[in-house]
């Protein structure tokens, strides 16, 4: 077992060297430069880019990423889902920076595979209790006056497969169904007033397109309050697997009930306990009880780097701790990390900008003496919560809830600057 | 309601409503005409549903299995299923109709639906080889876990534990590790144009 130990992990560095190596060759010939000068600088062969011409701006009608950074990339995790259409992948946390999810590297959760629509023939059906029900076409839909709002939208089973314990060995895996981007769309209370809702109405059930067909029973004051139907995502388009060409933005709340494809919306009185609120995104409890309608997602946060996939490659001295933080319920004002497990807490660095039920970019620099670390971050949101450890969560739901687990994440640094995911007492 | 608004789209027609609109609730509402018994149920169930579900919903491979599992929610290995979790039948109608087969849904006929509910609800011990199912005796089945589900109790039973002042100094004596992801070595492995054979010959240790 201990072989098969070193194997992860040297597994994990060589992955890493693969992304960073032009860092590491950078270090290197910075640590020669007292010695030798620097072919880097001096050798005109080695920057080919000074002398000969690169591509014009025909090349390139819709831009990629450097070739550098072919590493940074969606990932899934096979063995996790029978098949590949109703699965899910995960957003490399640990290679980004800001708050802002390049619409590219969103992760992706589907039931049916991705519904591959025409934006000619995409339709919304409003129908149930309204005075009018009403179909609008994509057109209809860009005529009525739009909103901007940058949200997250946290799969339910984001980090999941760790309530028994450390599972997965990266940030991209155990927090990476979420992403975090600049919504255009329409308030759906406007859409609704369209149709007129009539006063017995308490939900709304929002379908999507796909052979899913997926529903979910959302209260009526939710959906006037901040729902959006939103057809951009940070400027362009939705993405087809995000929903192109109209999906439903649900601020905080579990990313499942953001339907993708959105083809309809009933209005009526009672909720509909569809599939996808009943058997899934129903958590069960130690006593064999479930609760149900569990939408808000709780004040989490991560460290993304260090992390099992990010390891310090530059050794004792100044070093950048960061991660991401969120909350359901609003802001992030605040989030504290340790590096010593828990003993001591330090007030992160919050960077950029803050906005509710969105990402929050926090930072902690600080001198590495080359030891162990561990890493842990903890997050509070502006309605006074702080986010709990997963013994506090386990000790309330049991191991066996699947979705919302918001626990504290510990990496463990080793003098290498390797780290892993585990659980600390 | 409100009067006025944009003037933007237009009036949706019962034909298109009714094309759409398939959902079921837990009462009944939305159930076609239509009826279906448990042994229609178990040709149908064989022909289009067991490849995957098996033929008494016992599950092939990772496919989500349908029927027993009672008595195991308290377990450490709870099993999920129509009999032992779903709290209502109407779910069962209206997801197999909506979204079922898995890469052909909505193919089935109404009546192939409530046979194919019956035979779910004969798998799971739930009514006789006789029973027939529809709009008409669809009330008459109570689901086993029908009151196993509660709404959202975070707000009492968790957000004053966990909104508590967070401790900065001296917090605790001392830490250890108790897990370790790497012992299990479940992570898929970097993506790399070339693994060396080794590696692969060495990944299903």
């Amino acid at each position: 077992m201990s072989q098969s130990n070193d194997h992860s992990r040297r597994r994990f560095l060589q992955g890493a060297a693969l992304g960073t190596a032009g860092l590491m060759a950078g270090r290197a010939a910075a640590q020669t430069s007292a010695q030798t000068p620097d072919p880097a600088i001096t050798d005109l062969s080695q920057q080919p880019w000074t002398q000969y011409l690169g591509d014009g701006v025909d090349a390139r009608p819709y831009g990629m990423p450097s070739p550098y950074e072919s590493h940074v990339i969606r990932r899934d995790v096979p063995w996790l889902t029978a098949d590949a259409v109703s699965s899910v992948n995960f957003t490399p946390l640990h290679e980004l920076d800001g708050i802002i999810t390049p619409n590219g590297l969103c992760f992706e959760r589907h039931h049916g595979g991705v519904a591959e629509l025409d934006p000619g023939s995409y339709r919304l059906m409003i129908n149930g209790l309204v005075d009018t029900p009403k179909v609008f076409t994509l057109q209809d839909l860009m005529r009525f006056p739009r909103e901007n709002r940058i949200y997250f939208l946290e799969c339910a089973a984001n980090s999941g497969m760790e309530w028994r314990g450390a599972q997965l060995n990266g940030c991209q895996f155990t927090h990476g169904m979420i992403h975090n981007v600049m919504y255009t769309g329409v308030p759906l209370r406007l859409i609704l007033e369209e149709a007129g809702v009539k006063t017995d109405a308490a939900w709304v059930l929002a379908e999507g397109a796909d052979a899913a067909a997926m529903t979910r029973s959302i209260p009526l004051d939710k959906a006037l309050d901040d729902c959006l139907v939103a057809f951009k995502m940070n400027g362009e388009a939705l993405r087809p697997e995000q929903g192109y060409p109209v999906r439903l933005v649900v601020p905080g709340w579990e990313g499942n009930m953001w339907v993708k494809w959105l083809r309809r919306i009933e209005v009526g009185d009672k909720p509909w306990y569809h599939r996808e609120e009943t058997s899934k995104y129903t958590d069960l409890l130690a006593n064999g009880k479930a609760r149900e309608f569990t939408w808000a997602m709780d004040a989490k946060s991560v460290i993304t780097n260090p992390s099992p996939q990010a390891p310090i490659l530059h050794g004792p001295g100044p070093t950048v701790l960061t991660g991401v933080a969120w909350s359901g319920r609003g802001s992030i004002p605040r989030v504290d990390v340790t590096i010593d497990g828990g003993i001591t807490w330090h007030q992160a660095r919050m960077s950029g900008p803050s906005h509710d039920k969105s990402m929050h970019r926090f930072y902690y620099e600080f001198d590495w003496d080359g030891g162990p670390l561990l890493l842990q971050s903890r997050a509070h949101d502006s309605t006074g919560y702080v986010q709990p450890t997963k013994d506090m969560l386990r000790e309330v739901r049991g191991e066996n809830s699947i979705y919302h687990n918001n626990g504290i994440q510990t990496w463990a640094v080793n003098e290498k600057g390797e780290a892993e995911n585990v659980e600390i007492t | 309601s409100r009067d006025g608004g944009y003037g933007l789209g237009r009036e949706a027609m019962p034909e298109e409503i009714a094309a759409w609109d398939i959902d079921i609730r837990p009462d009944g509402a939305g159930l076609p005409d239509g009826s279906g018994d448990v042994w229609t149920g178990e040709e149908v169930f064989v022909e289009k549903c067991a490849a995957c579900h098996g033929d008494f919903g016992e599950a092939v491979g990772r496919w989500p299995q349908l029927a027993m599992g009672m008595g195991t929610l308290q377990s450490q290995d709870p099993v999920k299923t129509v009999g032992s979790y779903w709290p209502y039948l109407s779910t069962v109608w209206d997801y197999v109709h909506r979204a079922m087969p898995f890469g052909e849904a909505q193919s089935l006929s109404p009546d192939e639906v409530y046979a194919i509910t019956a035979y779910l609800l004969y798998l799971n011990e739930m009514v006789e080889d006789d029973f027939v199912l529809s709009k008409e005796t669809f009330a008459d089945v109570t689901m086993p876990n029908a009151d196993g589900f509660f709404m959202d109790d975070r707000e009492t039973a968790e957000y004053g534990a966990f909104s508590a002042e967070a401790c900065m100094e001296n917090c605790k004596d001392s830490v250890e590790i108790a897990m370790h992801a790497t012992v299990l070595d479940v992570t898929p492995d970097e993506p790399s144009d070339a693994p060396p054979e080794s590696e692969m010959s060495e990944s299903n240790d």
